[in-house]
């Protein structure tokens, strides 16, 4: 059984399919790549696997139950946790209540404070945060903003972490650590589905990669694969 | 919950705390009779502006409700204060509120922004034209008389009211609970996904400070003796609670506490002494509060002690 699979996913935003029919499935301990150029549909369906969006048609399964239609707290204490493309940490709470928080209710059982707090700092340790724990969210920059927020959706204990574009907007040092720290999410046997457009970055972490455009699937494979594809290249370099 | 740990601030806050409320419980022992009802008006005003805080403060829903509840709990009095006792009739009329509440926070919390806003100032006016409405259709009156309670009982009501208000919004605030209905209000999809239920949440806490409006209506009827729609379901009440929260300051847990009695003591003084004047300078403290402190009053403190600081350091040896 796969981790995570959907079938024949389709979304319009009025006449226009944002996302159509499109197929995906991950398994345990992948990491995937979700690539294609702008408007391709690749943030639109990161919201329709996280329950921000209900699809039309089609199915989404994770760990074999279906998740089309169920709200996104719902999806996250089964074990889906996101970041987003623009950083949503709630800025005027310090960098450790962002991710207490996300201790506190992330999970299908009950945690105490007292054992969300331990979790709190070995994810601010994990991250390399624990020098700023007490400063509100707001006043850290982009960098340390991208990496908390990786470190509150770590808090709900995933099983598979979606990252829109984690790496946009980071100088060659900051990708290169950011590329790091998504080998070391691997490491604690999370999955993971990123939207990337850092090419480097996503041929050097992944091991598939998924191609959209215009709301479509037109590739998948492997980096190489990919990389050597007549049809992405067509679409990327408009031949 | 960020700051754990028993600080010599916090000890000092709850000794505080503790002699003021066994003054005020003690008031009626020394007091004349004008201070105990004016006392009683302002932990009136507490209560609205604190229960209003408890919820619009951290998730940022400007709620308009408070006349709806305060008024619910105005005719729990009027139509039970004959049968039941007197304890019964309030805590009805908290039961009443958090019911209603609860029905309206679960339909239109959904609501966003000035949409939230807008039908809240509209569930005052329906209520009380629905109630205008049954009262001439099948009373075939317009007002009603409520038994009367002597002041000092009204007094001592309101006082528990507010401490078990103070008990509930200072146990949310620092429970799991109270960090999740700030991440409400800072990004609300985001905390939906780390996992908080929001519409319940915010539904629940709507719910429960809607209690304490309707125990203080309920109350202060007592005090009126004779009620109509339109003293019932005035919308002044609303405002005022939100005026008096925001003049106090949202920031910190007193804010609405010191906004509430300052602004009510204010009022009482302005128009016993000033009864021409007395709405001109209450607008023009209120202006200049919210121009040169947008924090609240609450705002002040940092300011003061800046220039504390800079006066001390201006004065050398002094």
């Amino acid at each position: 059984m796969q981790l995570l699979e959907g079938s024949g996913v389709t979304r319009h935003f009025g006449g226009l399919a944002a996302v159509s029919d499109v197929d995906f499935a991950l398994g345990r301990g992948e990491v995937v790549g979700l690539i294609g150029p702008n408007g391709a549909g690749k943030t639109t369906l990161f919201n329709l696997i996280s329950g921000v969006l209900v699809p039309e048609s089609g199915t989404i399964r994770l760990q074999g139950e279906s998740i089309g239609g169920l709200k996104p707290q719902a999806i996250c204490r089964r074990g889906l946790a996101r970041t987003f493309q623009s950083v949503r940490v709630f800025p005027h709470l310090p960098a450790d209540a962002n991710i207490q928080l996300a201790a506190l209710f992330g999970r299908p059982g009950w945690i105490s404070v007292g054992e969300a707090e331990r979790e709190t700092a070995e994810l601010l340790e994990f991250v390399g945060l624990t020098g700023v724990r007490a400063v509100p969210a707001k006043d850290l920059k982009l960098p340390v903003q991208k990496r908390l927020e990786v470190a509150r959706a770590l808090a709900t204990k995933p099983q598979l972490l979606l990252l829109d574009e984690l790496m946009a907007g980071l100088n060659p040092t900051e990708v290169a650590e950011a590329m790091e720290l998504v080998t070391r999410i691997r490491g604690r046997g999370v999955t993971l589905f990123l939207i990337e457009h850092v090419m480097k970055a996503i041929m050097g972490v992944c091991d598939r990669i998924i191609v959209l455009h215009h709301g479509k699937k037109i590739a998948e494979g492997t980096p190489q694969e990919i990389a050597t594809s007549r049809t992405v290249i067509d679409v990327y370099l408009g031949e | 919950m960020r700051t754990r740990g028993v600080s010599l601030k916090k000890i000092a806050g709850a000794v505080l705390l503790g002699v003021g409320v066994a003054l005020l419980a003690s008031l009626t022992l020394y007091a004349s009779t004008y201070t105990v009802i004016l006392v009683t008006s302002i932990l009136m005003y507490v209560i609205l502006a604190m229960s209003w805080a408890m919820f619009s403060g951290p998730t940022g829903y400007i709620s308009l409700a408070p006349a709806a509840f305060f008024g619910m709990g105005i005719y729990t009095a009027a139509v039970l204060g004959l049968k039941l006792p007197l304890g019964m009739v309030i805590l009805i009329a908290g039961l009443g509120s958090f019911c209603l509440a609860l029905l309206v926070g679960a339909l239109t919390l959904r609501l966003k922004g000035i949409y939230f806003v807008i039908f809240t100032v509209g569930l005052v006016e329906l209520i009380k034209n629905l109630v205008l409405w049954y009262e001439v259709t099948f009373t075939g009156t317009r007002g009603r008389f409520v038994i009367p309670a002597d002041n000092n009982t009204i007094y001592h009501i309101m006082l528990a009211i507010l401490v078990a208000l103070l008990l509930t919004a200072y146990l949310i605030r620092r429970s799991r609970f109270g960090l999740a209905l700030q991440s409400i209000g800072e990004d609300e999809l985001a905390a939906a996904h780390v996992g908080v239920n929001v519409n319940p949440l915010k539904t629940i806490v709507f719910a429960v400070s809607a209690i304490f409006m309707g125990a203080a209506g309920a109350i202060m009827a007592t005090r009126w003796s004779y009620i109509d729609p339109y003293i019932a379901f005035n919308p002044l009440v609303s405002f005022m609670a939100v005026l008096m929260a925001i003049f106090g300051g949202l920031g910190q847990f007193y804010g609405p506490i010191l906004g509430a009695v300052i602004m009510a003591y204010l009022e009482e003084m302005l128009i016993t002494r000033f009864p021409y004047h007395y709405m001109l300078i209450f607008g023009l403290v209120l202006v200049a509060t919210i121009v040169y402190l947008p924090g609240g009053l609450v705002g002040l403190a940092p300011k003061l002690r800046n220039w504390m600081a800079r006066v001390r350091r201006a004065t050398p040896g002094g």
